[in-house]
């Protein structure tokens, strides 16, 4: 006998789980909205998407090989998600030149200057975001109204979104179902609230993500809505709640891990945004709630720890 | 909803292949290697010598101490010499090597099938014949069970729980001897309860084992005391303070024995031991092992002798395929992979797995993106991605903070891990670190003699 055994340590088999397969899992929960944006947005929201996750993937790919000098990681699915969800954050006319320095930013600032991806402290598409409605207010706050198929870039006509309008006190012209469905301005991917929550139904049977962080996100959105005076279904379905509630939120790698830090995080995520759309100068709060505690989650995580076994209650 | 324990958990392919293979009895091999440590505790002292003639069931070497636990000779023939062996992680251990004559069994032992369901002995008898036949828990861990049996001054035993579980995928050795010796195993829990005096026990079998539930449920209801309880299938239920969790709703505190919660935990291959040391007088010299894997020919369970070469098993079932990459010793989950297969069956042993080399090989890690999934397998609440990376930095303070000795080994956390990365190697190392300094420290805090 002398066949060589492999002698490593238990366990000796693996679930199968793979990064990939967890990143290209969040991408299909995202095609019933992807979808629904094609068909509110048309032509536009196709040539947005299409740009951010091609900038995406190819910064990756270069800075990756030329500049760490080391194997690109394209195929883990993680800068197709950045690139999707940067598309989904953005008005779909948004000129593409605007698009790329923002897939630049996000991969190249918030993602690999921190040591790639399970390193970076805050969401890529989201601190892209960020960076791009700061640095180009006019382009990233001018709304198409949904119905225009063909357009691209400025050839669109723009309208306020609801939260605008809330701000504002405007008179709505929009009802709950049109905030449901999607038949509002507002970003490419957060403005129908159905096929997110198609997605997030996915993402919980696939067990790609639990309930934590959107529910805490959401109960304490009716709570802040209450509290501050304003209609807890709007603020619920407007703006980006459900995309970030749902896919942005979410993300592993800037979120807490255990599941009380998980419900900590979800409710500041919710009473923050509802304060900063109420009070703040910008009509929504949403991605700028999300990197707040996004910044506070190495702290959560060192301070909450999981309930241990032995003080379950009886 | 069926049972289960409350934190965590994961549920891998069953992949019970020897599921419903009669026990066979495997031939007598020619010589057999007997370790004097097969226990957890203090290894056996040799109380026979070269050229001595022994029989099935004779004393070859006595416990040293307490915890600690005979072994007996399960042949008949000659002592050969008393030598160093492999054992399964392929250290050289003190072992007795006896030349196989014939099969004689000692006298005191009866050989008939005849139930034998009425209990004369009293609890402390019970204990003290459990000992002299060196029974240990056959679960895996081998504690030797006169030990479990007499639990500590001030605390109070209120139920044995019998883990009939066997979550561990592949294996099928209690499965099979639950239909095959219901009855025995039912009588050997009434004899643990009356050694540690109570009136209550529980037997918890995992819902894929419908078979073995239906016939103990139906044999059940002639033993008073003693209910079935079916639990949902999920991996690692047979972790001692995980069965008490799922079956009577207790959780041992951390650092606690489980008689904290007025438990008594036994495998159910133990109660069938302890059925035939007590009602037979046969002392633990032979085990059912189950031998499993994808590619062998013949997945089977085997009643095999103590000091039976694995080998013998291995081509009972089929022969050792070309590509095995690991044979491993237990199931995949918590089983040692074995440097070579010239080890031997020992009491302990509850299967042996073959995996093919593609199945044995890991695949590369990645970075850590802290998806949060080990959090939630962990059956003891701890953040294995945490425990790994300071296990890795050396922080010892921060391993014994954050609770490493807690953890069971059980492989959930890297079974689950989508990165790959090899979580519980790192935890036992920090886990080893953590524990010998928390013994350092009790050792100097001790009142000096």
């Amino acid at each position: 006998m002398s066949k060589k055994l492999n002698v490593s340590l238990s366990p000796h088999v693996h679930s199968g789980h793979t990064v990939g397969g967890a990143m290209y899992g969040v991408i299909i929960a995202l095609i019933p909205a992807l979808l629904a944006s094609f068909f509110f947005f048309g032509l536009g929201a196709v040539v947005v998407t299409l740009a951010s996750i091609l900038s995406c993937v190819a910064f990756e790919y270069l800075i990756q090989k030329f500049i760490m000098k080391k194997e690109p990681t394209i195929c883990d699915g993680s800068a197709i998600l950045t690139g999707l969800l940067l598309a989904f954050n953005v008005p779909s006319n948004l000129p593409i030149w605007i698009i790329v320095i923002g897939a630049l930013f996000a991969i190249g600032v918030a993602k690999l200057s921190f040591g790639g991806l399970g390193n970076n402290i805050f969401n890529p598409a989201l601190a892209a975001r960020v960076f791009l409605l700061l640095s180009f207010p006019v382009q990233m706050t001018s709304w198409p109204v949904p119905g225009q198929l063909t357009a691209i870039g400025s050839d669109a006509v723009t309208g306020a979104t609801p939260l605008q309008l809330m701000k504002a006190g405007m008179p709505q012209d929009f009802s709950t179902m049109d905030l449901l469905f999607g038949q509002i301005g507002g970003s490419l991917g957060e403005v129908s609230a159905i096929a997110l929550l198609i997605g997030f139904a996915y993402m919980l049977f696939k067990k790609i993500v639990t309930w934590h962080i959107p529910v805490s996100i959401f109960g304490a959105v009716v709570v802040m809505s209450l509290i501050c005076g304003v209609n807890p279904v709007e603020q619920l379905f407007a703006g980006g709640m459900m995309l970030g509630a749902i896919y942005m939120a979410t993300d592993y790698v800037s979120s807490p891990m255990t599941p009380r830090g998980m419900i900590i995080y979800g409710i500041a995520i919710g009473a923050l945004t509802v304060i900063i759309r109420t009070l703040g100068a910008y009509p929504e709060g949403m991605s700028f709630a999300i990197l707040i505690m996004n910044a506070f989650t190495p702290l959560i995580n060192a301070y909450v720890k999981p309930k241990r076994f032995g003080e379950v209650v009886k | 909803m069926l049972k289960t324990f409350r934190l965590g958990g994961i549920h891998p392919a069953e992949n019970k292949l020897s599921a419903n293979k009669k026990i066979e009895s495997l031939e007598l091999p020619k010589q057999v290697i007997i370790p004097l440590g097969q226990h957890i505790g203090a290894p056996a002292q040799a109380v026979v010598n070269k050229g001595d003639k022994v029989k099935v069931g004779t004393l070859i070497a006595q416990a040293s101490g307490f915890v600690s636990a005979n072994i007996h000779s399960s042949v008949s023939g000659t002592v050969a010499k008393i030598d160093v062996a492999p054992d399964s992680s392929g250290n050289k251990r003190p072992a007795i090597f006896i030349d196989v004559e014939g099969d004689e069994w000692e006298e005191s032992i009866d050989r008939s099938d005849k139930l034998v369901k009425e209990i004369t002995m009293d609890s402390k008898a019970i204990v003290e014949r459990v000992k002299d036949c060196g029974i240990v828990g056959l679960g895996g861990a081998t504690f030797p069970s006169h030990v479990k049996l007499s639990p500590p001054p001030g605390s109070k035993a209120e139920i044995i729980v019998i883990n009939a579980v066997e979550c561990e995928p592949y294996l099928t050795s209690d499965h099979q001897l639950m239909l095959e010796k219901a009855d025995e195993i039912l009588v050997g829990v009434k004899i643990l309860m009356k050694a540690v005096n109570v009136e209550k026990a529980v037997i918890g079998i995992e819902n894929n084992k419908k078979d073995a539930i239906k016939l103990m449920s139906e044999k059940a209801a002639d033993y008073a005391g003693i209910t079935i309880e079916p639990l949902k299938v999920q991996y690692p239920q047979g972790g001692e303070k995980q069965l008490i969790d799922a079956c009577i709703r207790r959780q041992v505190p951390s650092g606690a024995l489980p008689i904290a919660t007025g438990a008594v935990v036994q495998n159910v291959g133990t109660a069938f031991a302890v059925y035939e040391a007590v009602q037979k007088n046969k002392p633990l010299f032979e085990r059912v092992v189950t031998v499993t894997g994808k590619s062998l020919a013949k997945p089977s369970n085997f009643l095999s002798r103590v000091g039976t070469p694995m080998n013998q098993l291995i081509e009972a079932a089929g022969g050792l395929p070309e590509d095995t990459g690991k044979v491993i010793s237990g199931g995949p989950m918590m089983g040692k992979a074995m440097p070579s297969t010239d080890s031997m069956v020992v009491k302990g042993c509850s299967g042996i797995l073959i995996m093919q080399s593609l199945e044995a090989k890991r695949k590369e890690m990645s970075d850590c993106i802290r998806c949060a999934k080990c959090v939630h397998v962990c059956p003891m609440g701890l953040v294995p991605s945490y425990l790994m990376r300071v296990s890795e930095l050396n922080m010892v303070e921060e391993a014994e903070a954050d609770r490493v000795y807690d953890c069971i080994e059980c492989g959930s956390c890297s079974y689950t891990c989508p990165a790959n990365r090899p979580l519980l190697d790192y935890i036992r190392l920090g886990k080893g670190k953590v524990m010998g300094i928390m013994r350092a420290r009790a050792a100097a805090a001790a009142p000096k003699k």
